[in-house]
Formats: C-alpha cells, sequence, structure tokens
C-alpha cells in the first residue's frame, strides 16, 4: 500500500499511457468494422471471406505482431502508433461478426416498410437499420472494449509504456505490489468501460429498456 | 528490404535450426509440448466443470461471468505475478497458463453439452439409457466438436501467451523474440516472429480440421456457429 501512494504519479502516467492506446483503438476499430460488417451483409459472396478472414486475423499472436508492424509502417518498435494499429485489428476481427449480425437480424418487413415510405437507400442505413442493429454492435464492442484493454498490457515487453509497465517494472524490481497494482488497474479499467459503454447504449437506445 | 532479406537468411540457415546453433526446432517442440501441457491440465478441471454446468444447467451465470472476466485479463500481469511469487522455473508461467486455457475450454464444453436438444436427451432417457451411456453415446458425440472448438481457442491462447514466458526466464519461443531484442539482432527477432506466426496458423488450421473430422455430418451445421473468436483471448 506505501509503495501504491509513493508513486501515485508513475500510476497515473501509466494509466494515461494505457488510456491513450486503447481508447483510439476501440474507436477506430468500430468506424471500421461498421462498413466491413454491412458489406458483409449486404454482399453475402463477400461474407464468407470477411468473416473466416478476421477469425484468422483474431488468431494472430499479439506480440510477433508487435514487432512484424513496425517493418510494415516504417516505424520504431516502441513506437505506440503500432500497439494502436494491432489493437484496431483485433478488434475488426472482434466487431465485424457482430455488425453483421446486428444487420443480418433485422427483419425484411422492417426494410420493406422503410422503402415504402420513401426512405431512399442510405436515409434507410442511418435512421432504420443502424439505429436497429445497434444493441448487437455494443455488445460486441463491449468484447472488444475488455480484450483491447487487456491486450494493450503487451506492448510493455517492447517497452512500449502502457499499464503494463507496472507488470516490466515490478517484475524487474521485484514489487509485488506494483505487479498487483497493474492487474487491479486494468480489470478496474476495463469494468469503468464497459459501464461507460452500457450507458451509452441506455442514452442513445432510450427505447430499449435494457441492452443485453 | 534488406532487413527482410537478413531475415529470411536467418531463418533459412542451418546454424538456426540445430541443436549446436541456436535450436529453433528444439525451442519449437518445447513451446508446442508446454502449451500443449498447459491445455491438457486446464482441460482436465474444465471439461468435467463444463460438463456438470451444462448438463444440470445450473451456474449458467457462472461460465458467463468467467468467461467476460477472464478476457480482461492481462496475460502479461498474471505471468510476472506468479513468476515473482514462485520464482524462476516452469512451474510460475505454467500455472499462468493454465488459468488462462480453462475459460475457453469451459465455454466450449458448457456450450457444446447445453446445446443439445433436451428432446434428444429426454429420448436416450426413454429407451432407457444410465447416466454414463447418455455421456458416452449422446452428449459426448453431440457436443465433440463444440468441446474441441474449445480446446482449440485455449491452445491458439496459450501458445500465443507462451511466447511471454520466456520474459520471466523461462523456454520456449519467446527467447529468441526477447534475446533478438536484448542482443539488437533484428533478423533473429523478425524471424522468430514471422515462424510462431506460421506455427499458429497451422497449428489453427490443424484443430480446425480434427474439428470438422469429429462432427457427426448431421451436426456440422452447429459446429459452424462456434469458431475461434467466439470464445475470446
Amino acid at each position: 500500500m506505501t509503495w501504491v501512494t509513493n508513486n501515485m504519479e508513475l500510476i497515473f502516467r501509466a494509466l494515461g499511457w494505457h488510456i491513450a492506446l486503447s481508447v483510439p483503438a476501440m474507436v477506430a476499430a468500430l468506424v471500421c468494422s461498421i462498413p466491413l460488417g454491412w458489406l458483409a451483409h449486404r454482399i453475402p459472396r463477400l461474407s464468407g471471406p470477411i468473416i473466416t478472414g478476421s477469425g484468422l486475423l483474431f488468431a494472430i499472436p499479439s506480440l510477433p505482431l508487435l514487432i512484424i508492424l513496425p517493418v510494415i509502417t516504417g516505424t520504431g518498435l516502441r513506437d505506440g502508433i503500432n500497439v494502436v494499429i494491432a489493437l484496431t485489428l483485433y478488434g475488426i476481427a472482434l466487431l465485424v461478426r457482430s455488425v453483421a449480425d446486428g444487420f443480418n437480424s433485422i427483419t425484411a418487413e422492417t426494410r420493406l416498410a422503410a422503402t415504402a415510405l420513401g426512405y431512399s437507400w442510405l436515409r434507410r442505413l442511418f435512421t432504420v437499420e443502424l439505429p436497429l442493429a445497434a444493441p448487437v454492435i455494443l455488445t460486441g464492442l463491449r468484447v472488444v472494449a475488455a480484450s483491447t484493454i487487456a491486450l494493450c498490457t503487451v506492448g510493455a515487453v517492447l517497452g512500449i509504456p502502457s499499464l503494463g509497465t507496472l507488470f516490466t517494472d515490478g517484475f524487474q524490481r521485484k514489487i509485488l505490489a506494483e505487479i498487483l497494482t497493474g492487474i487491479i488497474l486494468t480489470l478496474g479499467l476495463a469494468g469503468a468501460t464497459d459501464g461507460i459503454l452500457v450507458l451509452a447504449g441506455k442514452l442513445l437506445m432510450p427505447w430499449r429498456r435494457q441492452v443485453a | 528490404m534488406n532487413i527482410i532479406q537478413e531475415t529470411f537468411t536467418w531463418l533459412t540457415s542451418g546454424s538456426t535450426w540445430n541443436e549446436a546453433g541456436n535450436d529453433l526446432l528444439g525451442r519449437s517442440l518445447e513451446h508446442l509440448q508446454y502449451s500443449g501441457m498447459a491445455v491438457a491440465i486446464a482441460a482436465v478441471i474444465a471439461i468435467p466443470a463444463g460438463w456438470s454446468m451444462g448438463h444440470t444447467g445450473r451456474f449458467a451465470g457462472l461460465v458467463v461471468a468467467i468467461t467476460g472476466a477472464a478476457r480482461a485479463l492481462p496475460t502479461l500481469g498474471l505471468i510476472t505475478l506468479f513468476g515473482l511469487l514462485l520464482g524462476i522455473g516452469l512451474l510460475p508461467p505454467m500455472i499462468a497458463l493454465v488459468i488462462l486455457a480453462i475459460p475457453s475450454i469451459l465455454a466450449g464444453t458448457y456450450s457444446g453439452i447445453q446445446t443439445i436438444d433436451p428432446a434428444v436427451q429426454d429420448a436416450a432417457r426413454a429407451q432407457g439409457f444410465t447416466t454414463p451411456q447418455l455421456v458416452a453415446r449422446v452428449q459426448l458425440p453431440l457436443g465433440l466438436a463444440m468441446i474441441i472448438g474449445g480446446l482449440r481457442s485455449a491452445f491458439i491462447q496459450v501458445m500465443s501467451t507462451a511466447i511471454l514466458i520466456a520474459y520471466v526466464g523461462a523456454g520456449g519461443l519467446g527467447r529468441f523474440i526477447f534475446l533478438g531484442i536484448k542482443t539488437q539482432n533484428t533478423p533473429m527477432t523478425l524471424g522468430a516472429a514471422v515462424w510462431i506466426m506460421v506455427l499458429v496458423i497451422v497449428a489453427d488450421a490443424l484443430f480446425g480440421l480434427i474439428q470438422r473430422l469429429a462432427t457427426p455430418s448431421g451436426v456440422r451445421h452447429l459446429a459452424a456457429r462456434f469458431q475461434t473468436s467466439e470464445a475470446g483471448r
């Protein structure tokens, strides 16, 4: 406990780094997954390759990916951008399926009703289909948030700062409290993010009493 | 382009692979052995537990809670925690790997048993099947694909995570990555990273094949629902 009170600054810095890496990755994953998932839903021929491809992408181990990405992006091994890219890729791998499932869950009658009311396909997409698919997408996003926050720590072994730094530093200097702090904060951050997502879901989708 | 050539040279050079040199082959076998061991121990715990939860229908909330919480659990944190608590050697990281493997296998087994149509099980009971007969002749054949699906996710996840055990002084393929970083031998780091990716993808494909073979043709559509991505990482 004394370690925690004496090292508040280090802890908050690690937490800040962690948020700075994981939040952009989650946002980017969501932004990329919606069009991809929509494509998988609209064009059945693409659905197979997109879903299989994202499954395969998720099987790729994170540390090797973090080592290979800098060669492709031309950045240094310790550049945080590679963590953001890797986490975005994993996020897309998980989320594309949820987005496609969400769009697929809308009944044909609903679509036809919107078309009969004179909605253009674009307006139908944004005002009818996306809101109806949103609860399923949110469930997927919650899974992505938890795994993104946990995976983000791996970069620490390459020297990319995050809450994982508390693990590597705690191990090197043999400070048990530091490692425990890192684990608790990672789980806490994941829990808090989940709470924020559930709350955002309730505010953005007031027509649903509860979001799964 | 130069670095890619150097990496390729490292991967294809004889001394990288044999025992006199870096022994990439030996380390690969060691890596697979550790991963297999962790998954086997986890399976001994998680398959009976998942079966009893799926069979009785009780503690369903617990399965969801465990798999949910496991997603947010930082693997590096567990490995360094046990490494510091229990010291150097294989045992500390092995405990961490077993803990990581349990949720996927538990979820796979649970869903495998849970999704069997109750009418099928009632029919077997009505025919006079005893519980061991029900398990061996109904639940196991019908649930096997999903159980293997759970083992597949667990194995892939453990193979990926086992890279990190070299960080706390254990063996496996992570050795090359950390040694390469420490000695600034980029071709070694990159070569090992590429090699691990290949191994993981091959292992995943092999498991996919086993999963397909283990599925009775009548329930193949069921197996398609449970893929690697669903059990989490």
